[in-house]
């Protein structure tokens, strides 16, 4: 079973906040899916490459132009939920 | 004449003959989705003004005499995770629940040329993650069949939709069976293009390498016409293909055809009678002439587990997006940054989207990449193996879409990994980036049972046509 800490580094990681009951959830629900997992030990997967991508699509290009992209004052930026003087705002970082 | 259970053709003929006017058609809608959404809760949002004042043009475009096309006027439904401009995208979460649409997205551009009207946004499983709709923040779809039942997910607002005459047509996305499934136990036709065939663009990303947009539909011509409409090559989405040969010219009657039927798909599991509907349909292809032949995709059973750790993988770091600075769900609380990150995604993501989110963030953390993620990887290599194998001596596998009838609502949620295992027909498909159609064959009481016909990549058109041998000559 993974241990209360795992659970702790790896929702710091992800920035996600949990409450202390899901902390437990945790441990157990993610230990039997990683269990699960184990079952991909059966394979041999020796001299296999990884498949990152079903259709095989290489080097897709555009012109390389420069577009003038306008953001302050457009729809994007009224979606963000706190801005100054056309810049995203955000809290200090420590 | 009724005009709620009409096919797109059908009403597009009756639209030519002015038979009805597209304002009436789309009020009957409205009408339908008034008196059933409550009880079915297929739709989030219902635009009834701005559906009312497109039917209006349209109709003013119809009397003019001009040809139009065949969407024109067809009321159709939008899963909740494809963008409309300036409508309301929440992917039914509530990180996104006032986040309004800035742009269209790519399949929408394409709908909205052929003058299709959009009666709403559908709900799906938060963030397209799930099987049975039940985990949409805004609450669960129920199966039209019997109230009691989940519609399937994760699109199963659209599927619902259809199936209970409140759209003729929808767009569902389709990650590891979230248009097939819900098809399948709605009783409607969904189909999941080959990985590239439809562009992304303005679809809210899920999984990058298995997320498809695909329609939902009545008939199997209905889904072609669709289909037809939204595929094609997007600059705006540079893993969007088009194919050299994807043509309409592959007819071949059903004596020509060779079916393949993969042993493991039968295999401890699966639900008797869910079986004996899908062996009946084998068997009236062989009556129509098509050669069976039983094949063998033996890297079946680790298709499951190799899926369930790049789905959460590629949707930890798709959904590292949703920080609460940008867009969206923000919580200013605390002291710094770091607590408006944890705040806001503590509280917008529901129970489902964490698990994904811890889960991939574990798969892809220092130490574990090449025990899951790069081992899930190389698994799906011999899983895409063996498919090709397979396709060399065939022309279409034929396979169910779930080993389950649709279930009680609740009675999966609880257990994720019995959830799961709902997929476990499916997600190969994406892994390997196949074209697949699911298909309604038959009934257990008043549940739909639903077959899988899977194609070669960019075979959309054969696997359509081998649908239409089946709805014209056996049903």
């Amino acid at each position: 079973m993974i241990t209360k800490k795992e659970v702790e580094h790896i929702a710091k990681l992800a920035r996600l906040g949990l409450a202390d009951k899901e902390i437990k959830k945790y441990q157990k629900e993610l230990s039997s899916i990683l269990d699960y997992f184990e079952k991909l030990k059966e394979v041999d997967i020796k001299d296999v490459e990884p498949t990152s991508h079903s259709v095989k699509v290489e080097n897709v290009m555009r012109e390389d132009e420069s577009v003038k992209a306008k953001v302050a004052g457009s729809k994007l930026m009224e979606l963000a939920p706190e801005t100054k003087e056309g810049y995203l705002k955000v809290k200090s970082i420590f | 004449m009724e005009l709620t259970n009409l096919t797109i053709r059908q009403a597009h003929q009756a639209l030519k003959e002015k038979k009805f006017s597209a304002l009436e058609l789309c009020e009957a809608y409205l009408k339908k989705i008034k008196e059933k959404n409550k009880e079915v809760f297929a739709y989030l949002t219902v635009s009834e003004d701005s559906v009312l004042s497109q039917a209006k043009k349209i109709d003013n475009l119809i009397s003019k005499g001009e040809e139009f096309s065949v969407l024109t006027g067809i009321p159709s439904a939008i899963k909740d995770v494809i963008l409309i401009e300036g409508l309301k995208c929440t992917a039914a979460s509530k990180i996104l629940e006032n986040y309004i649409a800035p742009y269209d997205a790519t399949v929408i551009r394409k709908l909205k040329s052929e003058n299709s009207v959009f009666l709403g946004k559908t709900n799906l499983d938060e963030f397209a993650m799930g099987s049975s709709t039940e985990n949409s923040a805004f609450g669960p779809t129920k199966n039209p069949h019997d109230l009691t039942r989940v519609p399937g997910g994760s699109s199963g607002g659209s599927a619902a939709a259809v199936a209970a005459d409140m759209a003729i047509f929808s767009l569902g996305s389709d990650t590891g069976g979230s248009i097939r499934l819900p098809a399948a136990f709605c009783g409607v036709v969904g189909l999941k293009p080959t990985y590239g065939a439809v562009s992304r663009y303005g679809l809210i990303a899920f999984a990058s390498s298995l997320d498809q947009i695909g329609p939902i539909t009545k008939t199997v011509e209905d889904c072609q016409i669709v289909f037809d409409i939204i595929k094609g090559k997007d600059s705006l989405d540079s893993t969007s293909v088009e194919p050299e040969s994807n043509s309409h010219s592959v007819v071949k009657s059903p004596s020509d055809l060779v079916i393949g039927v993969p042993k493991e798909y039968f295999v401890e599991g699966i639900d008797p009678q869910v079986e004996k509907v899908v062996r009946e349909a084998i068997r009236k292809y062989e009556e129509i002439g098509a050669k069976i032949e039983e094949v063998s995709l033996p890297h079946t059973e680790y298709a499951l587990p190799a899926y369930y750790i790049i789905n959460p993988s590629e949707a930890s770091a798709n959904l590292a997006r949703y920080d609460g600075i940008k867009y969206g769900l923000s919580v200013q609380e605390g002291k710094d940054l770091m607590d408006v990150y944890l705040k806001t995604k503590g509280e917008g993501f529901g129970e489902e989207v964490r698990r994904r989110i811890m889960l991939g963030t574990y798969a892809l953390s220092a130490g574990y990449y090449e025990a899951y993620y790069l081992r899930a990887q190389k698994v799906r290599t011999l899983v895409k193996k063996d498919f090709e194998k397979v396709f060399e001596k065939v022309d279409a596998l034929l396979t169910p879409v779930s080993p389950f009838l649709p279930f009680k609502i609740g009675e999966k949620i609880e257990d994720p990994l019995s959830m799961y295992l709902v997929d476990v027909y499916t997600v190969s498909i994406n892994l390997v980036g196949l074209p697949a159609l699911s298909l309604p064959a038959g009934k257990v009481g008043e549940l739909p049972v639903g077959i899988q016909i899977i194609g070669k990549p960019f075979e959309e058109y054969k696997i359509l046509e081998i649908g239409k041998h089946f709805e014209e000559n056996i049903n």
